[in-house]
C-alpha cells in the first residue's frame, strides 16, 4: 500500500509546507527532545547503546530500524515505561527524567501505540475521560469535537469504539493525546492498521500539528511513507545509531541498506506454470458467533498446484473466520471445501493435516504456538501427524528435536537453543521458525495468515522467499495479508474480501491500487477516492 | 514452607506450647523418633497413598484449566460404589471380590465426576462449583445409606456399614505384615511412576500441558477441548473413587459417617504444593502425611489440638501461593498523591 499512497499523498501535500520545514531544520529550530548518549541492557544484550540525537520543534523525525534494533525500547525510555541505564534527554532544554508515562504525559510527551490501548465498550469520550487528567467531565465532548474539527480528525463522541475502523481508533487516540496539549507526540507504526485512503488523512494531521510547533516522532518499517513525510530520519541498527539523514535526499533502497547494515535481497517469482486444481471453496458460509466477529458469505475459490492465491482485506473483515473455518478449528461452516478430489468440510483439522492441508495462523502468541514452550515441543504441536513424531501416543522425542533443528537450520532461525521456550526469540525469527515448520511438513498447500505481520524486513523477504519457492516446488498456497505489497509481490491471483463478501480473483497485473483500495473498503469510500 | 514453619511456631507460642518442640514433634518425630517411628514411618506412606493418588488424578485437570475441586465426592462415591458391591455379595469368599470392588470404586468416582464434565461441555457450567456442591450431596447420600440399607445388621443400629476386615476377600490387607502397608501404597508408587511417564513421554501429557498454557494453539494442534475436559475430570474421579475404595476397605474398614476425613480437599494442597509435578506430588503427599502422623502424635505428647493442625496445613498451601505471586510479581507501594481520582487507565 505505501508505494501508491506515498505518491498519491505526496501530490496532495501543498509543496510549500515541505519547503518550510526543510528551511526551518536546517536554520536549527528550537530542539524539543535531546537525547544524549542514552544506554539501556537486558540480560543478554544490550538494546540501546550510545544513542544521541536530537528532535526539533516542528519536524516529523523519522525512526527507522529492524526489529530488535532498539526503537522500542528508546521510545519506552522517553516514555517512561523504562528508566535508562546511563545517558541524559532534555525536554525543552530542561533535565528530563520521566518516571512513568504520567510525568511523562505531563511535561508533553505523548503517544499513540500501534496497538490500541481503547475500551471497546465505551464511547469515545468516555475513553477520553479515562486517560486525561483534570479534566471537567461536561465540557469533554465540546473539546473532542473542536479538536477534531480543527484537525480533520471526524469523530463523534458518543460512539461506541468497538464499533469504529482501525482508522477511527487511531483518531480517538490522536484526539485523546491531543487534549493533553502535548510538544512530542510519539506515533508507533502508525499506517500498518490504516486504508491508503485513511493513511493520506492521517498524513495530513500530521503536516498541520507540525506546522503548529509541535514534533512528532514517527516509528515505521514503511520507507516511501518515511522518505515522504518524515523531515529527518534517525536510522538505528543493533541499539546504535548509524546516521541522521534527510529521508527525501535518499532512495528506499538506500534507507534499508543503512537499517539492515547489507544489501537486501528481494524476493524472486521465477515464473512457473500452474498445475491442477488443488483445492476449491465452494457456497462456505459461517454465522456470525458473537457481535464482534463476522459473518461468511458464500465464499467460492479455487487454487491450483503452484499458485499463490492473495486474499487482501482490512483486519476484522472476516480473514480469521475464513481462516478457522478452513483449518477444521470452527466447524459450523455450511457449503463445501475440497482438497484434491476429498471432500474435508467434515474432518478434523489434524485429519486436514494428514491430507497435506497445513496452517499458519496470523496470531503466533498462543494460537500457532505456545510461547511458554520449548522449540521442540511447538514443533510437536502441528507436526506430530505428518511427521509422525508419536507412535501409539508416545513422543518421539529425538525426532522431534532433530525436526526442530532442521527447522532452525533451513530457515535460519537465530535463537539461543532449541531447548529455550519459544517467547525467548524475537518475532520475526518465531514466525520464520513457525512458517518452517508448516513448510517442512511437505504439504500440498499452506494457508497462512499475516504471514510478515510485525516482522523485520529481512525476516520479512526470507519468508515471502520460503512461500514462493514453497510454490514453485507445487504445492498452493493461500495467502491471507492485510499488506497490499505483499500480496502485489508474491500473489499470482488476488481476491478481496469485505464484510465476509470475497470478491472474484483479480489479476495484479492488470488491477491498480485504488481499484483494490476500493474493494478493500467497500463502496462507501468510492467518492473520497479519486 | 519456612515462612510456615515461623507463622506455625508463632501460633503455638501463642497458644502456650513451646514453639521448637511442636514443629519438632509434628515434623521430625515421626521419621526420627525411636519409639514411635517403627509405627509412623509406613504410616507416612499410608496416609500419602490417597492423597498422592487423588493430587496425581487432579494435577491433569488443572494443568489444563480444569478446576475439580469435587475430589472429597468422588472419594466418598467411590467407596460407596465399591462397598455397596462387596455388601451386595455378602458373604461371598471370592478371590475378585476385592478387584470388582476396585473397579465399581473407579466407576463410582469417574461417574460422580462426569456430571460436572458433561454439564460443563452442555450447558456451559462452572465445573468448580458443581463438583464442590456434589462434595456436599456425596456426604449426605453416605449418611444416608449408612443409616439405612447399608447399615450393619450386627451393628447395634450404629450408623455403619458391616466391617470390611471381617472377610478376607473384602479386606485390603497389609502388604507387610505389622506396617499396615495395604496396596493402595504399592499402588501410588507405581502410579508414579506412571504419571511421569505419561507427562514426559506421552502426547496426552503435551496435550494437557498445552491447553493450560495456550487453549487456541492446543485447538490448533488438534485437541478437542471436550474430549480434554472428560479425560481430565474422569482420570481425577477416578482415581478419587479408588483411593475411597483402598481406604474404605483399609484403614477405615467399614463405612461410617465420619469417613470422609477431607483427603480429597487436602489432595488439592498436595497437587499444588508438588507443583503439579508427579514426583513433587509423591514428596508434597509425604509432607502432608508426615504433619498429619505428626499432628496426631502432637495431640497425645504435647496436647496440641487438632483444630491448630488443620491452621497449620492450610497455611501450608496460603504460604506457597503468596509467595508464587511475590515471586512472579513485585510489590509496589503507591506513592502518588490521593487527592486526585485514581481511575484506571488503558495504557
Amino acid at each position: 500500500m505505501a508505494r501508491r499512497s506515498c505518491r498519491a499523498s505526496a501530490t496532495i501535500l501543498d509543496p510549500d509546507v515541505q519547503v518550510t520545514v526543510m528551511t526551518n531544520t536546517k536554520n536549527g529550530n528550537d530542539i524539543t527532545l535531546q537525547l544524549d548518549a542514552m544506554s539501556k541492557s537486558f540480560p543478554g544484550v544490550k538494546a540501546c547503546d550510545d544513542i544521541s540525537f536530537a528532535i526539533e520543534s516542528g519536524e516529523i523525525h523519522a525512526l527507522l530500524g529492524e526489529n530488535g534494533a532498539g526503537k522500542s525500547t528508546l521510545v519506552k525510555m522517553i516514555y517512561g515505561l523504562l528508566r535508562p541505564d546511563s545517558g541524559s534527554m532534555k525536554f525543552n532544554s530542561k533535565p528530563f527524567t520521566p518516571e512513568d508515562p504520567r510525568t511523562a504525559r505531563a511535561q508533553g510527551v505523548a503517544m499513540v501505540f500501534q496497538h490500541f490501548s481503547l475500551f471497546d465498550a465505551l464511547s469515545v469520550a468516555e475513553n477520553m475521560l479515562l486517560s486525561v487528567e483534570n479534566e471537567p467531565i461536561s465540557g469533554i465532548s465540546d473539546k473532542i469535537l473542536s479538536l477534531s474539527e480543527l484537525y480533520g480528525l471526524t469523530l463523534s463522541p458518543d460512539q461506541i469504539v468497538g464499533n469504529l475502523s482501525a482508522g477511527e481508533q487511531q483518531r480517538v487516540e490522536i484526539v485523546r493525546c491531543l487534549l493533553q496539549k502535548p510538544q512530542l507526540l510519539i506515533m508507533d507504526e502508525p499506517t500498518s492498521v490504516l486504508t491508503q485512503f485513511e493513511t493520506e488523512k492521517l498524513f495530513h494531521t500530521l503536516r498541520q500539528l507540525v506546522s503548529e510547533g509541535i514534533a512528532v516522532l514517527y516509528i515505521s518499517h514503511k520507507l516511501e511513507e518515511v522518505r515522504h513525510l518524515c523531515d529527518r530520519a534517525t536510522i538505528l541498527r543493533g541499539g546504535k545509531v548509524i546516521d541522521t539523514c534527510l529521508p527525501a535526499e535518499e532512495t528506499a533502497f538506500s534507507l534499508a541498506t543503512m537499517m539492515v547494515g547489507s544489501e537486501i535481497v528481494a524476493p524472486v517469482r521465477k515464473q512457473i506454470s500452474l498445475g491442477q486444481q488443488c483445492f476449491r471453496i465452494s457456497g462456505l458460509g459461517v454465522a456470525s458467533q458473537t457481535q464482534f466477529d463476522t459473518a461468511l458469505v458464500d465464499i467460492n475459490l479455487s487454487i491450483r498446484k503452484g499458485e499463490i492465491l492473495g486474499i487482501a482485506g482490512i483486519a476484522g473483515n472476516g480473514q480469521d473466520e475464513l481462516m478457522l473455518a478452513i483449518s477444521g478449528e470452527s466447524r459450523s461452516s455450511t457449503g463445501e471445501i475440497w482438497l484434491e478430489d476429498q471432500r474435508i468440510d467434515g474432518e478434523t483439522t489434524n485429519e486436514r493435516r494428514r491430507r497435506g492441508l497445513v496452517f499458519a495462523p496470523e496470531q503466533r502468541n498462543g494460537h500457532a504456538a505456545s510461547i511458554d514452550m520449548t522449540l521442540i515441543e511447538n514443533a510437536l504441536l502441528t507436526a506430530s501427524v505428518r511427521k509422525s513424531l508419536t507412535r501409539n501416543g508416545i513422543v518421539d522425542w529425538d525426532s522431534t528435536t532433530r525436526f526442530a533443528e532442521e527447522i532452525v537450520d533451513q530457515f535460519d532461525v537465530r535463537m539461543p537453543g532449541v531447548k529455550h521456550a519459544a517467547r525467548a526469540l524475537s518475532g520475526g525469527n518465531l514466525q520464520k521458525f513457525l512458517i518452517g515448520r508448516e513448510i517442512l511438513q511437505a504439504p500440498k498447500m499452506l494457508v497462512v495468515n499475516q504471514p510478515t505481520w510485525g516482522v523485520d524486513a529481512n525476516a520479512a523477504n526470507a519468508i515471502r522467499q520460503a512461500l514462493i519457492n514453497m510454490a514453485g516446488e507445487g504445492a498452493a498456497v493461500l495467502l491471507i495479508s492485510q499488506d497490499l505489497d505483499e500480496l502485489l509481490e508474491i500473489a499470482d491471483k488476488i481476491c478481496v474480501i469485505h464484510a465476509g463478501i470475497l470478491s472474484e480473483p483479480l489479476s495484479p497485473e492488470t488491477t491498480s491500487r485504488a481499484e483494490f483500495g476500493l474493494l478493500m473498503t467497500g463502496t462507501e469510500n468510492s467518492h473520497s477516492v479519486s | 514452607m519456612i515462612l510456615t514453619v515461623i507463622a506455625g511456631g508463632t501460633l503455638f507460642t501463642l497458644m502456650g506450647k513451646n514453639p521448637l518442640e511442636a514443629i519438632r514433634v509434628i515434623f521430625l518425630d515421626p521419621i526420627f523418633n525411636d519409639t514411635v517411628a517403627s509405627y509412623t514411618r509406613p504410616q507416612i506412606l499410608v496416609k500419602a497413598a490417597p492423597l498422592v493418588m487423588i493430587a496425581l488424578g487432579l494435577s491433569y485437570g488443572f494443568r489444563a484449566n480444569i478446576w475439580n475441586i469435587g475430589a472429597e465426592g468422588q472419594y466418598i462415591i467411590g467407596a460407596l460404589a465399591g462397598a455397596s458391591v462387596g455388601l451386595a455379595l455378602y458373604p461371598s469368599e471370592a478371590f475378585w471380590l476385592l478387584p470388582l470392588m476396585g473397579l465399581a470404586g473407579i466407576v463410582g468416582g469417574l461417574v460422580w465426576a462426569l456430571i460436572p464434565a458433561l454439564l460443563k461441555i452442555y450447558f456451559r457450567t462452572n465445573e468448580i462449583l458443581v463438583s464442590l456442591m456434589l462434595v456436599y450431596v456425596a456426604i449426605n447420600l453416605l449418611s444416608g445409606l449408612v443409616t439405612g440399607i447399608l447399615r450393619s445388621p450386627i451393628g447395634f443400629n450404629f450408623p455403619e456399614s458391616r466391617s470390611f476386615h471381617a472377610l478376607a476377600s473384602t479386606h485390603n490387607d497389609e502388604l507387610i505384615a505389622g506396617t499396615g502397608m495395604h496396596f493402595g501404597v504399592f499402588f501410588m508408587l507405581g502410579l508414579v511412576i506412571f504419571c511421569y511417564w505419561i507427562l514426559k513421554r506421552h502426547i496426552f501429557g503435551f496435550q494437557v500441558t498445552l491447553s493450560g498454557q495456550a487453549p487456541r494453539a492446543a485447538k490448533f494442534a488438534g485437541i478437542n477441548p471436550n474430549l480434554m475436559i472428560v479425560l481430565c475430570l474422569g482420570i481425577s474421579g477416578s482415581l478419587a473413587g479408588l483411593a475411597g475404595l483402598l481406604e474404605v476397605t483399609g484403614p477405615a474398614g467399614k463405612l461410617t459417617t465420619t469417613f470422609p476425613v477431607g483427603y480429597g480437599f487436602t489432595a488439592i494442597i498436595v497437587a499444588f504444593l508438588g507443583r503439579l509435578h508427579p514426583l513433587g506430588i509423591l514428596l508434597a503427599g509425604l509432607l502432608m502425611a508426615i504433619t498429619y502422623i505428626g499432628g496426631e502424635l502432637a495431640q497425645f505428647m504435647i496436647g496440641l489440638p487438632a483444630a491448630a493442625i488443620l491452621v497449620f496445613q492450610g497455611m501450608l498451601l496460603f504460604f506457597l501461593l503468596a509467595t508464587d505471586i511475590l515471586v512472579n510479581f513485585r510489590m509496589r507501594w503507591n506513592t502518588q498523591s490521593k487527592n486526585r481520582s485514581r481511575i484506571a487507565r488503558p495504557s
